[in-house]
């Protein structure tokens, strides 16, 4: 079954024929790897769209009053800024990138249980991706009400908000479709002798994703939909003056919008659950209270979305339950960190870049995770509530966590996805720049935040000066090693080394078959005797 | 281009399920809404109910549980290989589904014929209960009249296939799935029934 | 090759059981209709409740063959059901306590 060293006497997925020609090769693929790039090629090109926006937006905020842009762009900016990072990019990004490229071969399956509902997700995906962009271009000016579109300001303004919304209410069918197509490959098409607990852990994470995305969509999907019906009948759903309670829109909207936060994160904590064992040469530690954490992350997780809510006018046996059931995620959250850093010790680390993004992230999401609770207090989140705090702890969370983490896994499985390897000293160069830019942006936003300075403000006061500065330079920094890295692996998926089936050393599935992998993945069915990670 | 002779009725209906699960999570979504304004609005909401026609309302119902029985029935006919009578049960299905629709017409109708329509000066005037509930009414007997429709196509679309040979004594997950989605419509239809028409 | 995972389960469903079920579920039905011109107070929307879950997992479990396939789906779809209870009931958390 080990086929290291002569894995180019076969076709790969890359380069075989199919009944189609050029592009159309990609676009009407039903192989689940090739699906797998187009996700990350649409999310790498929204990625960089809304990253400029992100810098145009710390540019505005070097210096009190305005400098580049008008308040109203401002509010138009961190609206698309949030629409695209969040619905385009981080709720995809781990599943239906790796996750689609990998989950089928990390459990010995030739492809996902529907290859053709597979394709149908992407398609949906760029469809509601295009809606989404098209409210910028049409109508009376892009929509400015973040992107969480609070009720009553989303049916009240006059800016172009239907295509926006009928644009969140599309890309849910797509991560709906997605997810349902994982938990049933999970189901059925696990290879001979895969038990469910001999699965990788990366794989259970998408089990865990995959259920969220199933069960938390639909509440977002019909609350998106009754804002447009209100916008469209005006029926008087969450208007006050007709009847309506605009906090029940709230309550709906983070129904979803907070297990959503665990669909990005599961995968991500997956993806670091695979590259930590692998750099330390050693069996995971806690096999089993990693499965039991990201299970009990998604259970607990569905049912603390009031935690967003501490301000809003909610009872007070409201606002402690969800208090506590906010402590009481931390709780599993803590244990994986706990099994990586067990992993790691005593264990014989290798230094490589995927290495250096996985212990990074931890470190960046423990400031996430800790500023959490922060918010998640009552006392404190009144002091804290929607100032630059917020932004900058859930930035730790979903940049920090979440895009380490993708970082981490395109530099894992680079070689696998393209048979060559990056230049791994620019790649650490790159990870650098990152590191220090990113904290530089967002260790300033904790501290503006404790004094006071709002988010969504396109200016503010003589005071918070200095800090602003330091965290627009953060965002340059930030930026100038994102282009390193993007074009470290851009030339190097063209240029760079031919790699071996198995750079890394790695046990899981994926390390078995030839770099890339050829378009059925195996010769023949693997038969699983062993688990993910002995490396005796 | 691969895998496609590849065939796991067992996966088919473990999707179907899930798909069902995301229904019942968008409906439970506006059972929430519903159940938050008839608790804000006791008394608006029981005199409101009270405009709605019991007789239409129990008659849908009834129409909706048989055809929920013709097509699990149509199920053990496939099964048992009787090709006429899994396509008559499929029709009568249909034709039941058609007359669900006719009423739901009729029903609307009159409501739209006496002003009870979103954003109409009437239910301004009824005030703030009655403008939610029948903008509820309206927005989840609406909705679930559309799933009415897709399920007559999904139906039409079994039936033809049963007719073409392609749905067989030993490949029916199609219709099996079919008449799960048949189901579910009439489980979300079991719970509006007696929400808007009955508790008054 | 053509690879085929059919159908394992082999149970078919006699028509008659179809017939006992629908007569059940109009009982039911006819019931709640004549309950709700009983004056109970509060009781009314619990009876009404009562009533449509009894027939929701009638159908769920003889129409939607719960009964008779594997355990697989009745635990999914009982999980589904507890989990939306649940969020009800942590929704009126806020609004019965405000």
């Amino acid at each position: 079954m080990t086929r290291e060293g002569n894995q180019h006497d076969e076709i790969s997925y890359l380069r075989v024929q199919g009944r189609y020609r050029g592009i159309f090769a990609w676009i009407f693929s039903t192989d689940h790897k090739r699906i797998g790039l187009l996700y990350l090629y649409s999310i790498m090109t929204f990625f960089l769209v809304g990253a400029t926006l992100g810098l145009l937006m710390k540019l505005e905020l070097i210096a009190p009053g305005k400098t580049v842009m008008e308040a109203q762009t401002y509010n138009g900016f961190f609206t698309f800024h949030g629409v695209i990072m969040i619905f385009l990019i981080i709720i995809p990004g781990l599943p239906a990138t790796f996750g689609n490229f990998l989950l089928p071969i990390m459990i010995g399956a030739k492809d996902v249980a529907f290859p053709r509902l597979n394709l149908l997700s992407w398609w949906i995906y760029v469809f509601g991706a295009l809606l989404a962009l098209s409210s910028q271009f049409m109508g009376d000016g892009p929509p400015d009400t973040g992107w969480t579109f609070y009720a009553p300001y989303s049916f009240k303004t006059t800016t172009n908000m239907l295509p926006a919304v009928m644009g969140a209410f599309v890309l849910g069918f797509s991560s709906i479709l997605t997810g349902l197509n994982f938990i049933v490959t999970i189901h059925r098409m696990r290879a001979p002798g895969m038990t469910w607990l001999k699965m990788p852990l990366f794989p259970w994470t998408l089990y865990g994703t995959g259920w969220i995305q199933l069960l938390a969509t639909p509440v977002v999907g019909i609350t998106l939909l009754m804002v447009a019906a209100e916008r469209i009948l005006n029926i008087g759903f969450f208007d006050p003056s007709m009847g309506g309670d605009p906090i029940l829109y709230q309550h709906l909207f983070w129904i979803y919008s907070h297990p959503a936060v665990y669909i990005m994160i599961l995968p991500a904590m997956g993806a670091i659950s695979e590259i930590i064992p692998t750099f330390a040469r050693k069996s995971i530690f806690g096999y089993r209270a990693i499965v039991l954490s990201t299970l009990a992350i998604a259970f607990v997780g569905y049912f603390v979305w009031g935690h967003h809510m501490f301000t809003s006018g909610m009872s007070g046996t409201a606002l402690y339950t969800f208090s506590i059931l906010t402590f009481f995620v931390a709780i599993p959250s803590a244990i994986k960190v706990f099994n990586w850093v067990s992993t790691m010790h005593a264990g014989s680390i290798h230094a490589e870049p995927p290495f250096y993004w996985a212990a990074s992230f931890i470190f960046v999401f423990m400031i996430g995770g800790l500023t959490g609770l922060v918010l998640g207090s009552l006392a404190t989140n009144v002091h804290v509530h929607d100032t630059q705090f917020v932004v900058a702890h859930f930035h730790y969370v979903m940049f920090g966590g979440v895009g380490f983490a993708f970082m981490a896994a395109i530099h894992y499985w680079f070689p696998k996805i393209y048979g060559r390897m990056y230049d791994k000293g620019m790649a650490k160069t790159g990870w650098l720049i990152f590191f220090i830019g990113f904290n530089t942006l967002y260790l300033p936003m904790f501290y503006l935040g404790i004094r006071g300075m709002p988010r969504r403000y396109f200016d503010y006061l003589e005071e918070f000066h200095g800090p602003n500065i330091i965290s627009t330079i953060g965002a340059v920094v930030l930026i100038a090693g994102l282009f390193m890295i993007l074009s470290n692996l851009i030339v190097s998926a063209r240029k760079g080394e031919k790699a071996s089936g198995n750079p890394w050393k790695g046990n899981t599935l994926e390390w078995k078959i030839p770099s890339p992998p050829p378009p059925e993945n195996f010769e023949e069915t693997p038969v699983i005797t062993r688990g993910p990670y002995d490396f005796n | 281009m691969h895998a496609n002779g590849h065939r796991d009725d067992t996966a088919s209906k473990i999707g179907m399920w899930l798909f069902i699960f995301t229904e019942m999570l968008l409906f439970a979504g506006l059972f929430i809404v519903y159940s938050v304004y008839r608790y804000r609005n006791p008394v608006a909401f029981h005199l409101a109910a009270e405009e709605l026609s019991t007789f239409f309302g129990t008659l849908n119902t009834v129409i909706l549980l048989i055809s929920s029985m013709t097509v699990a029935m149509s199920l053990t006919a496939i099964r048992k290989g009787d090709n006429k009578h899994t396509m008559l049960l499929l029709g009568i299905t249909i034709l039941l589904a058609l007359a669900f629709l006719v009423n739901k017409y009729f029903e609307w109708g009159a409501k739209i014929e006496h002003g009870l329509v979103p954003g109409s000066e009437t239910l301004k005037e009824l005030g703030h209960g009655d403008t939610l509930f029948f903008g509820l009414y309206f927005f989840m007997t609406g909705l679930h009249a559309f799933h009415i429709i897709i399920g007559i196509i999904i139906l039409s679309v079994v039936l033809h296939f049963v007719r073409k040979g392609r749905i067989t004594s030993d490949n029916f997950v199609f219709l099996e799935n079919g008449g799960l989605y048949w189901h579910l419509v009439d489980v979300i239809w079991i719970f509006l029934f007696p929400l808007f028409y009955l508790i008054t | 090759m053509k690879h085929i995972m059919a159908n394992k389960n082999n149970h078919i469903v006699p028509y008659r059981t179809y017939v006992y079920v629908l007569l059940i579920l109009l009982f039911l039905t006819a019931t709640s209709v004549i309950v709700t011109n009983i004056e109970l107070g509060t009781l009314t929307v619990t009876t009404a409740l009562v009533l449509a879950s009894l027939k929701s997992i009638l159908v769920f479990a003889i129409f939607m063959h719960l009964k008779f396939d594997q355990p697989v789906y009745g635990i999914m779809t009982g999980g589904v059901i507890i989990l939306i209870i649940i969020v009800i009931l942590i929704t009126f958390l806020d609004y019965f306590f405000r």
